[in-house]
């Protein structure tokens, strides 16, 4: 069968996990990724959830960050507030994943309002760990469709800071984490420019171009020279992704 | 000893809830006390102040059913499906009525009930700065860090008047062992000023002392203990049951418009005496789906010479 966008997303975005890192997991498209990676190039790879999990080690899907599941078999679980203040805020949470209706060209991410916050267009759940986690993890990747609506000039919210409005006040906030490192979209990834911490193409996806990650980008986008293409998912790569996902409820 | 304390969920409600009251019924996705969240819409309570960090579909049900006030939260979804849409309706549409709504991050409410129950001032996190939440919620603030001379987030303590937290198991009296997804739980009961404790079982002060570690909350701090199977139901309570995901899925179509929802409600709260007769009513298939596999942990050697 052909490879669906969400496996190539989740792909290229394991590849990103490095074996022995911590990494605060999502539930659907992350936990596929952080699985992938603990199952293939990263065995040990700590996982680690909002609801205060710690080395959890799930033997099917979990359908919520704070599914059963991640709590059999676990290393550790510590209370809400151990965890945002001991493991987020202690420094100790290596990649983190992120998701929003609304990301940026500084990689700032709104996933609490559409329109204005007092008398919402579109009210989302609003931040949750996500601000807590853009400011504290060293490593922050964002995967999502590459869309219009979704890749915008300015967000209607910050919910969780990227560089603002470029690396230099950034800088002034002090925050302990690194900032946005990668988006993995249907089309390629982004990764960020390290003077100005502006999002930059850095690679395609097979049988896309430059320009066409570019129509579905509302500012001109900064590309990278050489640009490059994403290698497709390995036979093996893939063998065990479908089997993580059987019911394909998130691999589409 | 108080052996008043035991008593029903309509009695502890009744009895501890108050309308105008601030309000923490615990739980981060699991032991939410949903029985005790058809209690309070039963009674019709009103004027609520609801807090969660995680509204869920136990808040939702209350909102719609017009209990709450106000709403101070950090993350309104509903876990693993989407939208809490009865939330949506009342901010968006003012549907059944206005809800004012006081927003935080998970660290920041979580650390507003650590800072109540160890009565700090204020607590200073790493968070916040740069964000656009603290242009909306005055509440969050910043200070100057004496030491550094840098700037630094602070949120205010909570202490809600009543929490309300169930447990595994615990003795008579309140002292409650908890495991699992321990969330906010420890901490709910420790800056609120009452707390109704609920428990799947009821054991003996011997089986609490056995295993010390495992009680996070003490029964000096507890004012009612209910005897509550299922209380969580369609939350869950690691090693009684699993998680209800088809009901959390089906909510999403229940609250599609508010008349749908007050049908829900007004078969599955308004039209049950108390949670016995909500847990009659579903079926023993799913009740056996439900029921977890063992697992069971290791016992350790508490003994002393």
């Amino acid at each position: 069968m052909d490879i669906t966008p969400s496996e190539l997303m989740v792909t290229v975005a394991a590849r990103e996990l490095k074996d022995g890192e911590s990494c605060l997991v999502g539930v659907g498209i992350p936990n596929l990724a952080a699985n992938l990676a603990k199952r293939t190039r990263a065995p040990n790879l700590i996982m680690v959830y909002e609801s205060g999990t710690i080395g959890s080690n799930p033997t099917r899907m979990p359908l919520s960050i704070g599914d059963p599941c991640l709590v059999t078999g676990a290393k550790s679980v510590v209370t809400m507030y151990e965890q945002f203040a001991y493991y987020l805020q202690g420094g100790r949470i290596d990649v983190g994943f992120l998701g929003g209706a609304q990301i940026d060209r500084f990689g700032n991410i709104n996933s609490t309002v559409i329109g204005p916050y007092k008398t919402p267009k579109v009210r989302l759940p609003g931040s949750g760990g996500a601000c807590e986690i853009a400011s504290n993890v060293k490593k922050i990747i964002v995967i999502t469709p590459h869309e219009k609506r979704r890749f915008v000039e300015k967000v209607d919210f910050v919910t969780s800071p990227g560089f603002l409005d470029g690396k230099e006040r950034w800088k002034t906030l002090k925050l302990k984490g690194g900032g946005p490192y990668a988006v993995i979209t249907n089309l390629g990834t982004l990764k960020f420019d390290e003077a100005t911490g502006e999002m930059t193409l850095v690679a395609v996806n097979e049988g896309v171009t430059a320009e066409k990650v570019q129509e579905s980008t509302p500012w001109k986008l900064k590309i990278a020279d050489p640009l490059e293409r994403t290698p497709p998912p390995t036979a093996e790569e893939l063998r065990v992704l479908r089997s993580l996902d059987p019911e394909r409820i998130y691999l589409g | 000893m108080d052996s008043q304390k035991l008593m029903t969920m309509n009695e502890a409600i009744s009895k501890f809830v108050h309308d105008g009251d601030t309000a923490y019924l615990a739980g981060f996705t699991h032991l939410i006390p949903f029985a005790a969240g058809h209690e309070i819409i039963r009674q019709g309570k009103k004027d609520l102040t609801l807090c969660r960090a995680t509204p869920d579909i136990i808040y939702d049900q209350m909102i719609a059913a017009g209990c709450a006030r106000k709403l101070v939260f950090s993350y309104a979804g509903n876990p693993g499906v989407g939208s809490l849409r009865c939330f949506r309706r009342a901010l968006e549409k003012g549907q059944p009525k206005s809800l004012e709504i006081e927003e935080y991050t998970h660290f920041g409410l979580s650390g507003r009930l650590f800072a109540g129950a160890t009565n700090m001032p204020f607590l200073p996190l790493r968070s916040n700065l740069g964000s656009d939440l603290p242009t909306y919620n005055p509440r969050i603030r910043s200070v100057t860090d004496p030491y550094s001379g840098e700037e630094v987030s602070v949120v205010p303590p909570l202490n809600p008047d009543v929490a309300v937290v169930h447990v595994q198991r615990a003795d008579a009296l309140g002292n409650a062992h908890i495991w699992g997804i321990i969330g906010e739980q420890k901490d709910a009961a420790f800056a609120a000023k009452k707390v109704i404790l609920s428990a799947e079982e009821i054991v003996s002060e011997d089986v609490i002392r056995s295993d010390p570690n495992r009680t996070l909350i003490p029964d000096f701090l507890v004012h009612a203990v209910v005897h509550e199977p299922w209380c969580a139901h369609p939350s869950y309570t690691q090693g009684y049951y699993d998680r209800d995901n088809e009901f959390y899925v089906e909510w999403d179509e229940i609250t599609k418009e508010h008349e749908t929802t007050m049908t829900y409600l007004d078969e599955w709260v308004y039209g049950v005496y108390d949670r016995a007769e909500y847990m009659k009513k579903i079926p023993e298939a799913k009740k056996a789906r439900l029921r977890p596999k063992p697992a069971m942990s290791v016992p350790v050697n508490f003994g002393a010479v």
